[in-house]
Protein backbone atom coordinates (compact mmCIF):
# COMPACT_ATOMS: atom_id res chain seq x y z
CA UNK A 1 0.00 0.00 0.00
CA UNK A 2 1.25 3.85 -0.35
CA UNK A 3 1.75 5.94 2.23
CA UNK A 4 1.88 9.51 3.32
CA UNK A 5 5.56 9.78 5.09
CA UNK A 6 5.56 13.82 5.38
CA UNK A 7 3.36 16.77 5.75
CA UNK A 8 4.85 20.56 4.37
CA UNK A 9 3.27 23.65 4.94
CA UNK A 10 4.87 26.32 2.35
CA UNK A 11 4.80 29.82 1.23
CA UNK A 12 4.95 29.99 -2.35
CA UNK A 13 5.96 33.60 -2.92
CA UNK A 14 6.50 34.15 -6.79
CA UNK A 15 10.20 36.75 -5.52
CA UNK A 16 11.01 33.28 -3.58
CA UNK A 17 11.62 32.03 -7.18
CA UNK A 18 13.02 34.58 -8.91
CA UNK A 19 15.37 35.19 -5.91
CA UNK A 20 16.72 31.69 -7.24
CA UNK A 21 16.43 31.73 -10.59
CA UNK A 22 18.55 34.77 -10.75
CA UNK A 23 21.25 33.72 -8.29
CA UNK A 24 20.27 36.30 -5.41
CA UNK A 25 19.81 33.38 -2.85
CA UNK A 26 22.72 35.19 -1.33
CA UNK A 27 22.37 39.11 -1.47
CA UNK A 28 21.47 40.50 1.76
CA UNK A 29 17.43 40.35 1.55
CA UNK A 30 17.67 36.36 0.76
CA UNK A 31 20.35 35.45 2.85
CA UNK A 32 17.98 34.89 6.07
CA UNK A 33 15.35 32.82 4.16
CA UNK A 34 17.73 30.55 2.03
CA UNK A 35 20.42 30.12 4.30
CA UNK A 36 17.79 28.06 6.72
CA UNK A 37 16.44 25.59 3.96
CA UNK A 38 19.45 23.40 3.98
CA UNK A 39 17.89 21.60 7.03
CA UNK A 40 14.50 21.31 5.11
CA UNK A 41 16.09 20.28 1.76
CA UNK A 42 18.20 17.20 3.25
CA UNK A 43 15.08 16.50 5.72
CA UNK A 44 13.04 15.67 2.34
CA UNK A 45 16.17 13.95 0.48
CA UNK A 46 16.36 11.66 3.52
CA UNK A 47 12.86 10.53 3.23
CA UNK A 48 12.99 10.39 -0.17
CA UNK A 49 9.35 10.20 -1.15
CA UNK A 50 8.00 8.98 -4.58
CA UNK A 51 5.10 11.49 -5.29
CA UNK A 52 4.66 14.69 -3.67
CA UNK A 53 1.03 15.64 -3.52
CA UNK A 54 1.29 19.73 -4.09
CA UNK A 55 -1.42 21.86 -2.81
CA UNK A 56 -1.45 25.15 -4.49
CA UNK A 57 -3.73 27.97 -5.98
CA UNK A 58 -3.42 28.87 -9.80
CA UNK A 59 -2.65 32.96 -9.86
CA UNK A 60 -4.53 33.68 -13.09
CA UNK A 61 -2.31 31.61 -15.15
CA UNK A 62 -3.73 28.03 -16.22
CA UNK A 63 -7.38 29.01 -14.73
CA UNK A 64 -8.90 32.96 -15.30
CA UNK A 65 -12.45 33.80 -14.37
CA UNK A 66 -13.49 31.77 -17.28
CA UNK A 67 -13.49 28.74 -15.57
CA UNK A 68 -13.08 28.39 -11.49
CA UNK A 69 -12.84 24.80 -10.26
CA UNK A 70 -12.92 25.07 -6.90
CA UNK A 71 -10.54 21.94 -6.40
CA UNK A 72 -8.58 20.37 -10.05
CA UNK A 73 -6.32 17.52 -9.78
CA UNK A 74 -3.50 17.57 -12.24
CA UNK A 75 -3.73 14.05 -13.79
CA UNK A 76 -1.37 14.33 -16.67
CA UNK A 77 2.12 13.00 -16.90
CA UNK A 78 3.42 16.41 -17.20
CA UNK A 79 2.88 19.78 -16.57
CA UNK A 80 4.55 22.70 -18.12
CA UNK A 81 5.84 25.94 -15.89
CA UNK A 82 3.07 28.59 -17.01
CA UNK A 83 3.98 31.88 -18.33
CA UNK A 84 2.67 34.82 -15.67
CA UNK A 85 3.26 37.47 -17.86
CA UNK A 86 7.68 37.14 -17.34
CA UNK A 87 8.06 34.37 -19.50
CA UNK A 88 8.42 30.78 -18.14
CA UNK A 89 10.67 30.65 -15.68
CA UNK A 90 13.84 28.30 -16.82
CA UNK A 91 13.34 25.39 -14.46
CA UNK A 92 12.06 21.57 -15.30
CA UNK A 93 8.66 21.13 -16.10
CA UNK A 94 7.20 18.92 -13.53
CA UNK A 95 6.19 15.30 -13.49
CA UNK A 96 3.19 13.44 -12.58
CA UNK A 97 1.84 9.99 -11.34
CA UNK A 98 -1.19 10.02 -13.70
CA UNK A 99 -2.07 6.55 -12.23
CA UNK A 100 -1.75 7.29 -8.30
CA UNK A 101 -3.87 10.88 -9.40
CA UNK A 102 -6.54 8.72 -10.70
CA UNK A 103 -6.83 6.22 -8.20
CA UNK A 104 -7.12 8.90 -5.66
CA UNK A 105 -9.87 11.03 -7.96
CA UNK A 106 -12.00 7.89 -8.56
CA UNK A 107 -11.42 7.74 -4.53
CA UNK A 108 -12.71 10.81 -3.87
CA UNK A 109 -14.91 11.29 -5.77
CA UNK A 110 -16.83 8.18 -5.03
CA UNK A 111 -16.29 9.51 -1.09
CA UNK A 112 -18.07 12.34 -1.43
CA UNK A 113 -15.07 15.14 -3.00
CA UNK A 114 -15.96 16.06 -6.57
CA UNK A 115 -12.71 17.32 -8.01
CA UNK A 116 -12.57 18.79 -11.59
CA UNK A 117 -10.12 16.48 -13.33
CA UNK A 118 -6.86 18.69 -15.48
CA UNK A 119 -5.25 16.16 -17.88
CA UNK A 120 -3.85 19.82 -19.56
CA UNK A 121 -2.80 22.37 -16.55
CA UNK A 122 0.02 24.70 -16.67
CA UNK A 123 1.28 25.56 -13.20
CA UNK A 124 2.81 28.75 -11.98
CA UNK A 125 4.88 29.59 -9.28
CA UNK A 126 2.21 28.11 -6.27
CA UNK A 127 2.94 24.62 -7.35
CA UNK A 128 6.71 25.91 -8.54
CA UNK A 129 8.30 28.15 -5.20
CA UNK A 130 7.47 25.57 -3.05
CA UNK A 131 9.52 22.97 -5.69
CA UNK A 132 12.63 25.16 -5.14
CA UNK A 133 12.64 25.85 -1.75
CA UNK A 134 12.87 22.07 -1.02
CA UNK A 135 15.02 20.96 -4.38
CA UNK A 136 17.11 23.94 -5.21
CA UNK A 137 18.10 23.73 -8.82
CA UNK A 138 18.22 20.78 -10.27
CA UNK A 139 18.34 19.23 -13.67
CA UNK A 140 14.61 17.25 -12.77
CA UNK A 141 12.59 17.30 -9.87
CA UNK A 142 13.66 14.76 -7.66
CA UNK A 143 10.05 13.55 -7.00
CA UNK A 144 6.99 13.01 -9.30
CA UNK A 145 3.97 15.76 -8.12
CA UNK A 146 0.62 15.54 -8.24
CA UNK A 147 -0.70 19.12 -8.52
CA UNK A 148 -4.26 20.33 -6.81
CA UNK A 149 -5.39 23.48 -7.15
CA UNK A 150 -8.01 25.08 -5.04
CA UNK A 151 -9.86 28.05 -5.89
CA UNK A 152 -8.48 30.85 -3.08
CA UNK A 153 -9.28 34.00 -5.23
CA UNK A 154 -12.79 34.22 -6.39
CA UNK A 155 -14.88 34.59 -3.29
CA UNK A 156 -16.13 32.15 -1.84
CA UNK A 157 -13.18 29.89 -1.22
CA UNK A 158 -13.95 26.45 0.09
CA UNK A 159 -13.72 26.34 4.17
CA UNK A 160 -11.01 25.12 6.45
CA UNK A 161 -13.28 22.76 7.29
CA UNK A 162 -13.88 21.41 3.90
CA UNK A 163 -10.27 21.51 2.82
CA UNK A 164 -9.37 19.56 6.35
CA UNK A 165 -11.66 16.86 4.98
CA UNK A 166 -10.48 16.36 1.48
CA UNK A 167 -7.30 16.03 3.01
CA UNK A 168 -8.84 12.99 5.25
CA UNK A 169 -10.22 11.40 1.91
CA UNK A 170 -7.13 12.12 0.25
CA UNK A 171 -4.77 10.20 2.57
CA UNK A 172 -7.54 7.12 2.69
CA UNK A 173 -6.91 6.87 -1.36
CA UNK A 174 -3.73 6.92 -0.83
CA UNK A 175 -3.14 4.15 1.41
CA UNK A 176 -6.29 2.34 -0.52
CA UNK A 177 -3.73 2.36 -3.69
CA UNK A 178 -1.85 -1.10 -4.48
CA UNK A 179 1.81 -0.10 -5.05
CA UNK A 180 4.42 0.46 -2.47
CA UNK A 181 4.82 4.52 -2.57
CA UNK A 182 6.33 6.93 -0.29
CA UNK A 183 3.73 10.06 -0.49
CA UNK A 184 4.22 13.62 1.16
CA UNK A 185 1.40 16.04 0.77
CA UNK A 186 1.92 19.96 1.24
CA UNK A 187 -0.45 22.55 1.82
CA UNK A 188 0.96 25.82 -0.05
CA UNK A 189 0.48 29.63 0.06
CA UNK A 190 0.63 32.45 2.84
CA UNK A 191 1.42 32.85 5.37
CA UNK A 192 -0.10 36.83 6.16
CA UNK A 193 -0.38 38.91 3.53
CA UNK A 194 -2.19 41.35 1.34
CA UNK A 195 -1.38 42.70 -1.82
CA UNK A 196 -4.64 44.61 -2.30
CA UNK A 197 -6.10 47.75 -1.64
CA UNK A 198 -5.13 50.63 1.22
CA UNK A 199 -4.48 48.09 3.98
CA UNK A 200 -1.86 46.36 1.46
CA UNK A 201 1.13 45.07 2.75
CA UNK A 202 -0.88 43.86 6.50
CA UNK A 203 1.18 41.21 7.91
CA UNK A 204 -0.11 39.36 11.63
CA UNK A 205 2.87 37.58 13.08
CA UNK A 206 0.90 36.67 16.09
CA UNK A 207 -1.81 35.20 13.77
CA UNK A 208 0.98 33.13 11.84
CA UNK A 209 2.71 31.91 15.12
CA UNK A 210 0.17 30.76 16.50
CA UNK A 211 -1.47 29.28 13.51
CA UNK A 212 1.76 27.36 12.98
CA UNK A 213 1.46 25.94 16.79
CA UNK A 214 -1.90 25.26 16.24
CA UNK A 215 -1.23 22.96 13.07
CA UNK A 216 0.95 20.75 15.19
CA UNK A 217 -0.68 20.42 18.35
CA UNK A 218 -4.48 22.00 18.40
CA UNK A 219 -5.87 22.44 14.67
CA UNK A 220 -8.88 22.06 15.68
CA UNK A 221 -8.43 26.23 15.61
CA UNK A 222 -7.54 26.68 12.45
CA UNK A 223 -9.59 23.97 10.98
CA UNK A 224 -12.83 25.88 12.21
CA UNK A 225 -11.86 29.34 11.67
CA UNK A 226 -14.49 31.19 9.10
CA UNK A 227 -13.23 33.13 6.23
CA UNK A 228 -14.18 36.25 7.92
CA UNK A 229 -11.32 35.46 10.30
CA UNK A 230 -8.38 34.68 7.98
CA UNK A 231 -9.12 37.33 6.14
CA UNK A 232 -9.22 39.68 8.52
CA UNK A 233 -6.37 38.36 10.12
CA UNK A 234 -3.97 37.35 7.54
CA UNK A 235 -5.02 39.48 5.04
CA UNK A 236 -7.22 39.33 1.95
CA UNK A 237 -4.06 36.94 0.20
CA UNK A 238 -3.64 34.85 3.79
CA UNK A 239 -6.75 33.18 2.98
CA UNK A 240 -4.49 30.97 1.17
CA UNK A 241 -3.52 29.26 4.58
CA UNK A 242 -6.85 27.03 4.47
CA UNK A 243 -4.53 24.80 1.74
CA UNK A 244 -2.81 23.94 3.94
CA UNK A 245 -5.64 22.34 6.06
CA UNK A 246 -5.83 19.73 3.29
CA UNK A 247 -2.30 18.47 4.29
CA UNK A 248 -3.18 18.52 8.05
CA UNK A 249 -5.92 16.76 7.09
CA UNK A 250 -3.95 14.06 5.83
CA UNK A 251 -1.72 13.32 8.68
CA UNK A 252 -2.18 11.68 11.96
CA UNK A 253 -3.64 13.43 14.68
CA UNK A 254 -0.78 13.23 16.50
CA UNK A 255 2.37 14.83 14.27
CA UNK A 256 6.24 15.68 14.94
CA UNK A 257 7.64 18.90 13.87
CA UNK A 258 10.66 18.43 11.88
CA UNK A 259 11.39 21.93 10.37
CA UNK A 260 9.87 25.47 11.37
CA UNK A 261 11.26 28.14 9.50
CA UNK A 262 9.13 31.74 9.80
CA UNK A 263 10.64 35.04 8.20
CA UNK A 264 9.04 38.91 7.12
CA UNK A 265 9.29 39.68 5.29
CA UNK A 266 9.62 38.28 1.51
CA UNK A 267 8.16 40.55 -0.87
CA UNK A 268 4.99 41.47 0.53
CA UNK A 269 4.64 38.45 2.57
CA UNK A 270 5.07 36.85 5.97
CA UNK A 271 7.28 33.51 4.20
CA UNK A 272 6.30 30.41 6.59
CA UNK A 273 7.60 26.89 5.59
CA UNK A 274 6.90 23.75 8.59
CA UNK A 275 7.82 20.28 8.21
CA UNK A 276 5.97 17.13 9.77
CA UNK A 277 5.79 13.23 9.95
CA UNK A 278 3.16 11.33 11.60
CA UNK A 279 3.96 10.32 15.05
CA UNK A 280 4.60 7.20 16.12
CA UNK A 281 2.15 4.73 17.76
CA UNK A 282 1.69 5.44 21.17
CA UNK A 283 3.33 2.96 23.28
CA UNK A 284 2.48 2.55 27.62
CA UNK A 285 4.75 3.83 30.15
CA UNK A 286 5.95 0.08 30.70
CA UNK A 287 6.30 -0.74 27.29
CA UNK A 288 8.65 1.96 26.68
CA UNK A 289 10.56 1.32 29.85
CA UNK A 290 10.78 -2.26 28.85
CA UNK A 291 12.26 -0.99 25.39
CA UNK A 292 16.11 -2.09 24.22
CA UNK A 293 18.30 1.23 24.39
CA UNK A 294 18.43 1.19 19.88
CA UNK A 295 14.42 0.79 19.87
CA UNK A 296 14.14 3.61 22.40
CA UNK A 297 16.39 5.70 20.99
CA UNK A 298 14.63 5.31 17.30
CA UNK A 299 11.35 5.44 19.21
CA UNK A 300 12.63 9.00 21.23
CA UNK A 301 14.10 10.41 17.49
CA UNK A 302 10.43 9.89 15.70
CA UNK A 303 9.08 11.65 18.73
CA UNK A 304 11.54 14.41 17.51
CA UNK A 305 13.25 14.42 20.85
CA UNK A 306 17.27 14.14 19.49
CA UNK A 307 18.63 10.99 20.79
CA UNK A 308 21.48 9.00 20.45
CA UNK A 309 22.92 5.51 21.73
CA UNK A 310 25.47 7.36 23.00
CA UNK A 311 23.66 9.40 25.55
CA UNK A 312 22.47 7.91 29.03
CA UNK A 313 19.77 5.67 28.48
CA UNK A 314 18.61 7.22 31.45
CA UNK A 315 17.83 10.41 30.14
CA UNK A 316 16.66 9.20 26.99
CA UNK A 317 13.68 7.26 29.04
CA UNK A 318 13.02 10.41 31.17
CA UNK A 319 12.59 12.96 28.16
CA UNK A 320 10.42 10.33 26.44
CA UNK A 321 7.99 9.82 29.49
CA UNK A 322 7.94 13.31 29.92
CA UNK A 323 6.55 14.04 26.45
CA UNK A 324 4.05 11.42 26.08
CA UNK A 325 3.48 12.84 30.01
CA UNK A 326 3.85 10.00 31.70
CA UNK A 327 6.01 11.83 34.36
CA UNK B 1 -24.40 27.35 7.35
CA UNK B 2 -28.02 29.75 7.51
CA UNK B 3 -29.27 32.04 5.68
CA UNK B 4 -28.64 34.58 7.72
CA UNK B 5 -24.64 33.61 8.70
CA UNK B 6 -23.70 33.86 5.32
CA UNK B 7 -25.63 37.37 4.79
CA UNK B 8 -23.44 38.22 7.87
CA UNK B 9 -19.83 36.95 6.64
CA UNK B 10 -20.68 39.16 3.58
CA UNK B 11 -21.74 42.42 6.06
CA UNK B 12 -18.80 41.90 8.05
CA UNK B 13 -16.22 41.68 4.72
CA UNK B 14 -16.94 45.14 3.88
CA UNK B 15 -15.67 46.53 8.01
CA UNK B 16 -12.05 45.30 6.54
CA UNK B 17 -10.38 48.48 5.96
CA UNK B 18 -8.79 48.85 2.69
CA UNK B 19 -9.74 45.28 1.30
CA UNK B 20 -12.26 44.44 -1.90
CA UNK B 21 -13.34 40.93 -1.34
CA UNK B 22 -13.47 39.46 -4.87
CA UNK B 23 -17.47 38.48 -3.98
CA UNK B 24 -19.43 37.60 -6.92
CA UNK B 25 -20.94 41.08 -7.76
CA UNK B 26 -17.41 42.51 -7.32
CA UNK B 27 -16.28 39.73 -10.04
CA UNK B 28 -19.51 40.61 -12.40
CA UNK B 29 -18.07 43.95 -12.53
CA UNK B 30 -14.64 43.44 -12.86
CA UNK B 31 -14.92 40.32 -15.58
CA UNK B 32 -13.95 42.29 -18.89
CA UNK B 33 -11.24 44.16 -17.17
CA UNK B 34 -9.99 41.46 -15.59
CA UNK B 35 -10.12 39.64 -18.75
CA UNK B 36 -7.69 41.55 -20.59
CA UNK B 37 -5.14 41.75 -18.11
CA UNK B 38 -5.17 37.66 -18.41
CA UNK B 39 -4.49 38.27 -21.58
CA UNK B 40 -0.85 39.42 -21.10
CA UNK B 41 0.36 36.00 -20.09
CA UNK B 42 0.48 35.23 -24.02
CA UNK B 43 4.24 37.26 -25.28
CA UNK B 44 2.31 38.19 -28.67
CA UNK B 45 -0.50 40.07 -26.16
CA UNK B 46 1.96 41.93 -24.36
CA UNK B 47 3.61 43.27 -27.63
CA UNK B 48 0.25 44.21 -29.02
CA UNK B 49 -0.41 46.16 -25.95
CA UNK B 50 2.97 47.95 -25.94
CA UNK B 51 2.61 48.92 -29.12
CA UNK B 52 -1.01 50.56 -28.85
CA UNK B 53 -2.85 50.41 -25.53
CA UNK B 54 -5.75 51.91 -26.06
CA UNK B 55 -6.44 50.09 -29.43
CA UNK B 56 -5.77 47.08 -27.75
CA UNK B 57 -7.74 47.66 -24.84
CA UNK B 58 -10.86 48.40 -27.55
CA UNK B 59 -10.72 44.67 -28.61
CA UNK B 60 -12.01 44.02 -25.04
CA UNK B 61 -15.42 45.19 -23.21
CA UNK B 62 -14.19 47.84 -20.64
CA UNK B 63 -16.12 50.40 -19.34
CA UNK B 64 -14.94 54.02 -20.04
CA UNK B 65 -13.96 54.22 -16.54
CA UNK B 66 -11.62 50.67 -16.21
CA UNK B 67 -9.95 51.18 -19.88
CA UNK B 68 -9.06 54.87 -18.21
CA UNK B 69 -7.76 53.68 -15.37
CA UNK B 70 -5.86 51.07 -16.71
CA UNK B 71 -4.45 54.02 -19.10
CA UNK B 72 -3.40 56.00 -15.92
CA UNK B 73 -2.15 53.50 -13.56
CA UNK B 74 -4.64 53.68 -11.30
CA UNK B 75 -4.25 50.81 -9.59
CA UNK B 76 -6.77 51.45 -6.59
CA UNK B 77 -9.12 52.63 -9.22
CA UNK B 78 -8.99 49.46 -10.79
CA UNK B 79 -9.61 47.45 -7.63
CA UNK B 80 -13.02 49.92 -7.48
CA UNK B 81 -14.15 48.83 -10.61
CA UNK B 82 -13.91 45.24 -9.87
CA UNK B 83 -10.40 44.51 -11.04
CA UNK B 84 -8.99 41.63 -9.02
CA UNK B 85 -4.83 41.76 -7.92
CA UNK B 86 -3.75 38.78 -9.21
CA UNK B 87 -5.17 40.11 -12.76
CA UNK B 88 -4.11 43.96 -12.40
CA UNK B 89 -0.89 43.12 -11.43
CA UNK B 90 -0.09 41.65 -14.78
CA UNK B 91 0.32 45.48 -16.19
CA UNK B 92 2.56 45.93 -13.67
CA UNK B 93 4.33 43.10 -14.78
CA UNK B 94 4.18 44.43 -18.08
CA UNK B 95 5.46 47.78 -16.85
CA UNK B 96 8.32 45.90 -14.69
CA UNK B 97 7.06 47.26 -11.80
CA UNK B 98 7.07 45.62 -8.70
CA UNK B 99 4.07 44.43 -5.96
CA UNK B 100 6.02 47.15 -3.73
CA UNK B 101 5.39 49.66 -6.57
CA UNK B 102 1.87 49.13 -6.81
CA UNK B 103 1.40 48.14 -3.10
CA UNK B 104 2.58 51.87 -2.05
CA UNK B 105 0.39 53.57 -4.83
CA UNK B 106 -2.73 51.76 -3.40
CA UNK B 107 -1.75 52.72 0.14
CA UNK B 108 -0.57 56.82 -0.71
CA UNK B 109 3.79 55.74 -0.26
CA UNK B 110 6.35 55.46 -2.47
CA UNK B 111 7.97 52.03 -3.23
CA UNK B 112 10.93 52.58 -0.84
CA UNK B 113 8.64 53.49 1.68
CA UNK B 114 6.91 50.52 1.10
CA UNK B 115 9.55 48.65 0.93
CA UNK B 116 11.06 49.97 4.47
CA UNK B 117 7.79 49.14 6.17
CA UNK B 118 8.14 45.68 4.61
CA UNK B 119 11.77 45.46 6.04
CA UNK B 120 10.40 46.57 9.40
CA UNK B 121 7.66 43.71 9.71
CA UNK B 122 5.01 44.75 7.63
CA UNK B 123 1.92 47.03 8.03
CA UNK B 124 0.62 46.53 11.62
CA UNK B 125 -2.54 44.73 11.85
CA UNK B 126 -3.20 46.63 15.37
CA UNK B 127 -5.27 49.57 14.24
CA UNK B 128 -6.27 47.71 10.72
CA UNK B 129 -8.83 44.63 11.15
CA UNK B 130 -12.03 46.99 11.62
CA UNK B 131 -12.88 50.41 10.42
CA UNK B 132 -14.56 50.46 13.99
CA UNK B 133 -10.76 51.18 14.96
CA UNK B 134 -10.38 54.07 13.01
CA UNK B 135 -13.44 56.11 14.57
CA UNK B 136 -12.24 55.24 18.07
FE1 LIG C 1 -0.86 32.03 -3.88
Amino acid sequence: MAKIIAGIGCSHVPAVGAASDHGKTEDGYWTPLFAALPAARKWIKDLAPDVLILVYNDHASAFSLELIPTFAIGVAQWFENADEGYGRRQIPNVEGHPELAWHITESCILDGFDLTIANKMDVDHGCSVPLTVFFGEPAAWPVKVIPICVNVIQYPPPTARRCYDLGKAIRKAVEEYDGELKVAIAGTGGMSHQLQGERSGVINTEFDVNYLDNLRDNNDVNRDRSHLEYIREAGSEGIELVMWQIMRGAMNEKVVEKFRKYHVASSNTAFGVICFENAPEEKSAAEIKAMKEPVLVEYANALGITAHVNDLKKDTLEKVLSKLGYS
Amino acid sequence: MTKEEKAELRKAFADIPGTYVFTPEHSRKGYALNIFCMSLNKAENRAEFGKDESAYLDKFDLTAEQKEAVLKRQWLKMLELGGNIYYTFKIAIFDRKSMQHVGGKMSGITEDEFKEMMLSGGRSIIGNRSKKEYEV
